[in-house]
Order: structure tokens, then C-alpha cells, then sequence
């Protein structure tokens, strides 16, 4: 059903994130060896590393992509308690023959007092934002108000999250009647906060985010989250990724007109728990049309989950790893 | 919890060793990367360098051959979009049925071209690909054409049976080839298929057929004719049902229930107990499951076996009682140590005319959409869906139109099919478009425009928006102004024309020179997009009017340039710098108010507070030029004077 191929990172280290650009003709890779790598796929479909540089002085945790309206910007976060953002420059045509280009440091954000676990690029409607978030519980949300001065951000929010964060996931839709909205998930083994999901939104009145909704039934430490792809539904669909997989439904309720100040209410229900993997599970994913969602997890597999239009069962395909073959067999 | 209803089929990756503990992932456009990775951080960890996998599923898109069915089924499929709602349901189903018939014969096509591949081809390896592939298409071909027989044409009793033959007879070539191999040798009668053929053409109802070759055997013994005549005159007799006729059903019956009883007196009689194969044909007219049974190895398949059966049995069999004839003959057929296959299940589920069942069955054993989405599609057209299963319907056709075409999406140049897909798709088809167009690579302007073309057909402007301001910066970045510019234009994004506009003028001020003249000089009302645009766009007109030495004209609109606020301060300098030379022209160009308006531009800059960050060379400089322009000025104000003060004589 599903064909592998290999490719040799060449990272010194584990590699901890892998993230495709928009147009998914571009991938960078970042480990713990403190390096990025980015790499090109070539007219004959093939991988090549046109750039590898030391981007921090500790594990880089995520790596991820802006929208390419934005240009060539990458952003990484790491255990050395920052986070920075990255430009490609077009180099010098020596290096354009030799397959190379050259990414410059632009910023260097270093508000967290602890590890930074995640950082993510807000939807591009809302303009060039960064969000980061760490152990220390606080969520940054980071403008640059001039998108051709990409040295220039400033902290616009710190959301007090009072767990110590470890995903973030924005919800992607674009449309007017949602007001931008975050997700937070927190793996603290914190007993008296027992939701560990938290959903923020973003109030024009006040031009603040406050707390929407607290996930009171996700009481284990959650290691990813993922909003999936709007696609025209009113309601919005939340994965998590904790000791099973869960799939949340957050319906907005109509505000009643005395209380149009507070956030929007959600009703919550769940529309999928699978505990195939029987284990902690650590990462979440939609596909870009939300048919597909994607985890892995302790049993070293990932499965891929599939919603039937019948809604109420879900086929389900593995990919998992095998010892002892030969590389690339 | 949710029911999962399939077990998982389990991919292995092939690891360099297998040292992490935990699997990361990240979604591509068609494919999934997967890498090692832990994500407990502690305990020991491996300094071997680690892969990235790209893992995607075995899909047929990436077949050339497969890629021509892709093409021309897309055809049929806008084609079958377009039919009318009006035409009234007889006529409409003849037109479906001929639609059926079309994808079919698209499917043979493809077949035979990988057939030929795979017979051709001196690679091991390509042709047993060929050679998958072309099964896969043939049991596609084969419940499609038996969704068409008992869905599409819907044949009530009586024709069934026929369609049913018709059917079986198509996938089971074999029996041509050794017929004309058996007349074509030299002695017919004493080749060894001999008997095979004729029980074959037996079994398949092809009684003219089968005495044509019994003849052959006929003419060589005399003693044994009167028995070879017999069995002649049953086969001849054997009553066929003709729809088109003017008998009844129930006529057909009573007639052929007569012949049967004479089938059954002449086994009775032991009339063919002189010679066994005859003997064995009678017992398979009678209907005779035992000897149908024996003949295994010549029907090959229970569906085979099934319409065999019921040929001989039943036929005047209505849709309604297929499944039970059904069931039991697998079962018979199979026997009890095997299994039915998935291929077997889903012609199962179409007997008994369980289409949801098919369709979902077909979904889980393919590769690819391409099978369900066009035939869940044609059978939503022929309203089949709905009385089926009232929570599908429609729903379920647009589901798998829209995976088929997702898939479709990933590939560089077949995702062009797929936005006809989605056009057809009421309730989902435009979002899903609007989020899969933007991730097209946009690998050269012309592809560019062809993703812009498809937007703006579908008034998509967020899209268009999105992808000109992608070209955009991106033509900025390679330092491509005019590229920059005209798509900044497209994109109707001021911001952007502003700042590309200033790096024009940047470009002029170091170079001397415009670049882009073409597209300067053709800015037309774009030109009002941002300030500093029209200023770009009328600066370079001024510089186009004077070498035209349209003298008048271009100081005209310099000095406009300036009163009317279009040009920047800071550029003031510049263009009064561009005012020397028409001031110091033989002939007077400025008028006397003219020139009263541009000495006090000039005085107006000097008011400007001074930049401290000059150096006392750039001061120098600076009012050097101003002592220049205030000398031209004054020049040029006496000239206009006394030329405005003369009578013209």
C-alpha cells in the first residue's frame, strides 16, 4: 500500500522536527546536534541539502516555515530558551551553481527564562506573527509590523498559561466569524489544573486574548495539538495528542447580546478517542483537507486515521519500523 | 471508542538500524515523511546519522499508461456533468449505459497498452509491475461491468440472464482462442482440447457454436451419427429468450421447461451412455450441479459457475433471487477449505445488489480513487444511491470525487483534471479548490498564470491576491523589478508597488538609467495603484517626452510632478536637477509663472531643516547645485520675461 524511500539527513544528532514549506518543494530539518538543515527537491524529484548552519547553542526542539508571501523565512526554538528567525539571502552565483544558499539570523528572541517547546507561524491573514511557547507556561505572540524589516518584532501578547506549555496550534481559518484562536497544550503532571488543553481568543473590543475554553476532560500531559483545516464547517475540529488520540468538536454558540464582550462559548464533544497505540502518543497531523489525521507514538508506529462519511467508524492504515533490513532495501 | 472496521495493513520501513524509539512525521503534498526520532530525551541515544523516509502510498498516478485513463475518463466525466436534467428517464438510461460502456472501453484501452508493455518490456521487475497492473484493471473492468448489467441497465428477468451471459463470456477470452486453435488444426476432432471446447462453448450458452465443432466430429464416424444428430437437435432446440420479441416470459418458460424434461428423458434413456462427453454435455443441459462442479477447471470462476447454473436451471431468474443463487454457488464453487478473496466478496455485494457495500469494498481493496469516484459518480447520475442508502447519496459521491481528485492535485501536470473535479462538487468543491490551488508549485510564470487563470475564472480573489504577491516577492528576491512590479500590480497590493517603485528609483539615481522601459512606459491606469507608482510611471514619461524633444510638454509635467505633491520630497532635488537642461536650452521652455512656481519649489526645500548626518562635502555639494539652479532660474525668468513683454510683429 505505501512505498518508503530514504533519505540520508546527515545530522549528527536526532533529528526533532521536519517541516515541508507551503508549496512542499522545500523541506528543513532541525536536530539536536543545533543545526538546521534545509533542502530542495530537485526537477528529478530528488532531495538535495542546499543549506546546513549551527542555529542555536542547544537542541533545537520545532523548525517551521512562513507563508511564502512573506519571502523565504524559516523560524526555530530551542532548549537554549530562544527562539530566532531566519531569511534566505540570494547569494552570489557561485553558489547558486553549487546548489548553496546562505540564511541569515534576523532576530534573536529571548524572553523565555526556560526551554522554548514550540513555535509556530500564525494564519497570514493576521500578518506576520510568531508564536512561541516554553516551560516557563507563557505563550509570546510576536509581530513585525513591517514585513520587509524582518529584524524588527515586537512581543504584542504574553498569554500566563500557569502550566508549563509544550504545543501550540492556531486555528487556520481565515473566515470572518472567527476571531483568531489558539490552542494550548501543556504536558505539566500537574494535578490541581487538571485541563490541559487551553483555547484562546483573541477579543477586538479589548484587544486582548482570554481565555475561551479549558479541555477539563484531558487531564494526562498532552504532547501535540493540531486545529484541523477549516474547510467551510462552522464548528472547528482539535486533535490531541496525549496518552490516546482525541478528536475534539468546539461548536461556537450564538452570543446572546448582553454578553458579546466575554469570548465566545464553545460547546465540546468528542468526536474520536483510539488508544490502537496503546501508549503515549507524541505527534498529531492533518493532511491539508483534514480527511486524514496522522500519529505516532510510543509503539513506534503511525497510524493514519480516516473519517468515513459515516462518521461514527474510522479505517485506520500502519506504517511502522522494521529491525535488521539493509538501508534503502 | 470508535470502531475501527478494518484491520490495518501494516507498512514496514526498512531502518538503518533500529536505534530511536519513536517514529516523527510531517504531511507533504501526496506523501508523508517519517524519521526516527525520541521524544523522551532520556535514556541513550545513538550518534549514527539518521534518515528521512518518504513514505507515499503505491498509487497508479505515477504510471504514464494510467495516465491516459486519467485523461480520458476526465472527459467522460464532464461530459456525463453536462447531461441534462430534462430528458426524460427511457432515453436517459440508454445514455448511461453508452456513458458505462465508454469508461469501460477507456479501461480495455489502458489494459492492452500496459499488456503489450509487459509482454515488450526486457525488464523483470517492469513487467511484473505491468503485469499487477493490468489484473487490478481487469477486475476493475469486471465489476464495473457488472454494476452496469445489474444497476445501470437494470435488466429485469428474462434479459438478465442474457446480460449475465454476455457478462461472463467477455472475461473469459480463452475460449475463442482454443476454439479457432482446435478447427484451424488439421484434424479437429482428435485434438486434445477437442472435447474442452465444446463443453467450454457449452457452459457458456453458446449452443450454434458448440455444434458447429460437434460436427466436425459427427462426420467421421457413421455408426455413432444418429447419437451425435441427438445431441445436434437438443442443442438446436434449446430455447433462448428474446426480449425483443414478441413471446412472454412466462411463453419462454413453459417452453423451456418442456425441453428441459427432454434434456432429462434422454439421460433417463441412457441415450448418450455410448459416449461419455456427450453424456456429460446432456447432464449439463439438465442442469446437473455434480457435473457443473466437474467442470471447474473449464468455468475457472463460481461467477462463471453461477451463471452456468442458472442457465441451465433457471433462467428466466429476476434480480431479486441473484443473491441466493449467488451465495450458495461461491460456496459450492469454493468449497470449505477456501476463502473468498476481496474480488470475490465485492461481486458478492453486487448480487446482491448491496451497492454501498461495493463501493465501499472497492475503496478499501484499491489504490487509488479513480474507480469508485467515477463509477459512485455515474450511479448517482442514474439516482441509484439515493433509494439505496438514505444517508448517502450525494454526500458519498462528492466524498470520493473529492479524494480522487485531492489525489490528483499532487501531480505537476494532472492537477489541471482535477479542478473540473471539483467544479463539480456543489457543497465542498470550491473550498476544497481554494485550499489545494494555493500549494501548487509555482515553478515558472507560466504556470503561474495558468493557477491564475483558473482563480480568476472562479472569481478567487484571495488566491490571486496570494499567488501574485508570492511572484512577487520572489521576482523582488532575484532582484527582478519589472517581474516584481507587474505582479505586485496583479496583485493589486499598494504596499508592495510602492516599495518596488522606490527601488526603481534607487536603481535610476545610482544607474542614470531606467530598466523595465517597456513596462514603465505601459503602466496605463495600473499606474494609480500606489503615489510613488505614479510618480515612477510619470517621472519616466517626463524622460520620454524629452527625448522626444517635446520640450514644453516635459516641462509641464515636471513642474506638475512637483506642485501637484506626485513626487516625493526627497526626490524635489532630482527633478529640479532634470530642469537644468530645459532651462539651459537656446529657446525659452518655462514661462514666467512657470518659472516664479519652481523657484519656490527650490526655496521651499532649502527651508527644509538640514540632515545632520551630511557631511560638510555633501552641504558643499547640495547648495553648489542650489547656487547653480537659482542662477538657471533667474536666467530663464528674464529671458520669459522680456519674451512674454514682446510684441509679436
Amino acid at each position: 500500500m505505501f512505498v518508503a524511500k530514504s533519505i540520508a539527513a546527515d545530522h549528527k544528532d536526532l533529528i526533532h522536527d521536519v517541516s515541508y514549506d507551503f508549496h512542499g518543494r522545500r523541506m528543513a530539518t532541525c536536530s539536536s546536534d543545533q543545526s538546521v538543515k534545509v533542502w530542495d527537491k530537485g526537477d528529478d524529484g530528488e532531495w538535495h541539502c542546499t543549506a546546513s548552519w549551527k542555529t542555536h547553542s542547544g537542541s533545537v526542539w520545532r523548525v517551521t516555515w512562513a507563508h511564502p508571501e512573506f519571502g523565504q523565512v524559516l523560524a526555530s526554538c530551542s532548549f537554549d530558551r530562544t527562539a530566532a528567525v531566519w531569511e534566505e539571502i540570494v547569494g552570489e552565483s557561485n553558489d547558486k551553481q553549487r546548489g548553496q544558499s546562505h540564511w541569515i539570523k534576523r532576530t534573536t528572541l529571548v524572553d523565555s527564562r526556560t526551554s522554548v517547546t514550540d513555535v509556530k507561524f500564525a494564519p497570514k491573514h493576521m500578518g506576520l506573527m510568531l508564536t512561541t511557547c516554553s516551560a516557563d507556561g507563557v505563550v509570546r505572540i510576536y509581530e513585525a509590523p513591517d514585513v520587509m524589516n524582518l529584524s524588527q518584532w515586537s512581543l504584542q501578547h504574553e498569554i500566563s498559561c500557569k502550566l508549563s506549555c509544550s504545543c501550540i496550534s492556531w486555528n487556520p481559518s481565515s473566515s470572518r466569524a472567527h476571531p483568531p484562536m489558539i490552542a494550548v497544550g501543556s504536558d505539566d503532571s500537574n494535578v490541581t489544573y487538571s485541563g490541559k488543553v487551553q483555547i484562546y481568543e483573541y477579543n477586538e473590543n479589548t484587544r486582548k486574548y482570554a481565555k475561551a475554553e479549558t479541555l477539563m476532560t484531558v487531564t494526562d500531559p498532552v504532547h501535540d495539538i493540531a486545529f484541523a483545516p477549516n474547510l467551510g464547517r462552522s464548528f472547528h475540529v482539535l486533535a490531541i495528542a496525549t496518552k490516546d488520540v482525541r478528536i475534539f468538536k468546539l461548536i461556537p454558540m450564538r452570543r446572546e447580546s448582553a454578553n458579546s464582550s466575554g469570548p465566545t462559548k464553545f460547546e465540546v464533544q468528542v468526536m474520536a478517542q483510539f488508544d490502537s497505540h496503546n501508549s503515549q502518543v507524541w505527534r498529531v497531523s492533518w493532511n491539508i483537507t483534514s480527511t486524514l489525521l496522522a500519529s505516532s507514538g510510543d509503539d513506534g508506529c503511525v497510524r493514519l486515521w480516516k473519517g468515513q462519511p459515516s462518521a461514527h467508524s474510522a479505517s485506520c492504515w500502519l506504517i511502522t519500523w522494521t529491525t535488521g533490513s539493509a538501508p534503502g532495501s | 471508542m470508535e470502531e475501527v472496521d478494518v484491520e490495518p495493513s501494516t507498512t514496514l520501513i526498512p531502518g538503518a538500524g533500529f536505534h530511536q524509539k519513536h517514529l516523527g512525521f510531517e504531511w507533504g503534498p501526496g506523501d508523508l515523511l517519517v524519521y526516527e526520532t525520541n521524544y523522551k530525551l532520556q535514556g541513550p541515544r545513538s550518534a549514527s546519522s539518521p534518515s528521512v523516509h518518504v513514505v507515499r502510498r503505491d498509487e497508479d498516478i505515477c504510471s504514464p499508461i494510467l495516465r491516459k485513463l486519467f485523461n480520458e475518463s476526465h472527459l467522460i466525466f464532464v461530459g456525463l456533468q453536462k447531461i441534462k436534467e430534462d430528458v426524460p428517464s427511457k432515453n436517459k438510461k440508454s445514455q448511461f449505459v453508452s456513458i458505462s460502456k465508454n469508461y469501460r472501453s477507456v479501461i480495455r484501452a489502458c489494459m492492452e497498452e500496459l499488456q503489450q508493455n509487459a509482454v515488450s518490456t526486457q525488464e523483470g521487475s517492469l513487467a511484473s509491475q505491468y503485469g499487477d497492473q493490468v489484473s487490478i484493471l481487469l477486475a476493475i473492468e469486471l465489476i464495473w461491468n457488472l454494476c452496469e448489467v445489474l444497476f445501470i441497465d437494470a435488466a429485469p428477468a428474462g434479459s438478465l440472464l442474457l446480460h449475465l451471459l454476455d457478462w461472463v463470456r467477455l472475461h473469459k477470452s480463452d475460449v475463442d482462442t482454443r476454439a479457432r486453435e482446435v478447427l484451424q488444426s488439421d484434424s479437429p476432432a482428435q485434438h486434445q482440447s477437442y472435447w474442452d471446447v465444446v463443453i467450454s462453448l457449452v457452459l457458456q450458452g453458446r449452443t450454434d457454436e458448440a455444434r458447429q465443432v460437434l460436427s466436425k466430429q459427427a462426420s467421421l464416424r457413421a455408426e455413432s451419427s444418429s447419437v451425435f444428430k441427438r445431441m445436434d437437435v437438443l442443442l438446436q432446440n434449446m430455447p433462448i429468450f428474446n426480449p425483443a420479441g414478441t413471446q412472454t416470459l412466462t411463453e419462454f418458460d413453459v417452453k423451456w421447461r418442456h425441453w428441459h424434461e427432454e434434456c432429462d428423458r434422454c439421460l433417463q434413456d441412457n441415450t448418450f451412455a455410448s459416449n461419455r462427453h456427450l453424456e456429460t454435455i446432456c447432464k449439463i443441459l439438465v442442469g446437473d450441479e455434480d457435473t457443473l462442479l466437474e467442470q471447474r477447471e473449464l468455468l475457472s470462476t463460481w461467477y462463471h459457475f453461477l451463471v452456468t447454473r442458472l442457465l441451465f436451471t433457471h433462467p428466466t431468474i429476476k434480480p431479486p433471487d441473484l443473491h441466493y443463487y449467488a451465495q450458495s454457488s461461491m460456496n459450492m464453487f469454493l468449497g470449505p477449505r477456501a476463502s473468498p478473496e476481496p474480488l470475490d466478496i465485492i461481486l458478492l455485494s453486487a448480487f446482491e445488489f448491496d451497492l454501498h457495500q461495493v463501493i465501499k469494498d472497492c475503496s478499501i481493496a484499491l489504490n487509488n480513487w479513480w474507480f469508485v469516484a467515477h463509477l459512485t459518480d455515474l450511479l448517482d447520475h442514474c439516482k441509484l444511491l439515493q433509494s439505496h442508502n438514505l444517508h448517502f447519496g450525494s454526500n458519498l459521491r462528492e466524498f470520493l470525487v473529492l479524494e480522487y481528485a485531492s489525489g490528483l492535485f499532487t501531480h505537476h501536470s494532472l492537477w489541471q483534471l482535477a479542478v473540473d473535479y471539483f467544479d463539480h462538487c456543489p457543497e465542498f468543491g470550491r473550498v476544497y479548490l481554494e485550499l489545494q490551488i494555493e500549494r501548487v508549485p509555482l515553478d515558472t510564470e507560466r504556470k503561474a498564470i495558468k493557477v491564475l487563470r483558473i482563480c480568476e475564472d472562479r472569481q478567487m480573489s484571495e488566491q490571486v491576491r496570494s499567488i501574485c504577491k508570492i511572484m512577487a516577492k520572489r521576482a523582488l528576491r532575484n532582484n527582478r523589478l519589472g517581474s516584481a512590479l507587474s505582479w505586485s500590480i496583479r496583485a493589486k497590493d499598494a504596499a508592495f508597488a510602492t516599495l518596488i517603485s522606490e527601488r526603481f528609483l534607487q536603481d535610476y539615481s545610482n544607474k542614470g538609467f531606467f530598466t523595465d522601459l517597456d513596462l514603465l512606459d505601459n503602466l496605463g491606469p495600473a499606474m494609480l495603484l500606489s503615489d510613488r507608482l505614479t510618480f515612477l510611471g510619470k517621472y519616466r514619461e517626463f524622460h520620454r517626452l524629452y527625448g522626444e524633444k517635446r520640450f514644453s510638454e516635459a516641462a509641464r509635467l515636471l513642474l506638475s510632478l512637483m506642485t501637484a505633491k506626485i513626487a516625493p520630497r526627497s526626490l524635489w532635488m532630482t527633478l529640479l536637477t532634470d530642469a537644468l537642461p530645459l532651462l539651459e536650452q537656446k529657446e525659452v521652455i518655462f514661462s514666467v509663472d512657470q518659472t516664479y512656481e519652481l523657484m519656490s519649489c527650490l526655496e521651499e526645500l532649502n527651508l527644509g531643516t538640514k540632515d545632520s548626518n551630511q557631511t560638510d562635502q555633501d552641504e558643499d555639494i547640495e547648495s553648489t547645485k542650489t547656487e547653480l539652479l537659482r542662477l538657471a532660474l533667474a536666467r530663464n525668468l528674464a529671458m520669459a520675461i522680456v519674451k512674454e513683454g514682446t510684441i509679436e510683429t
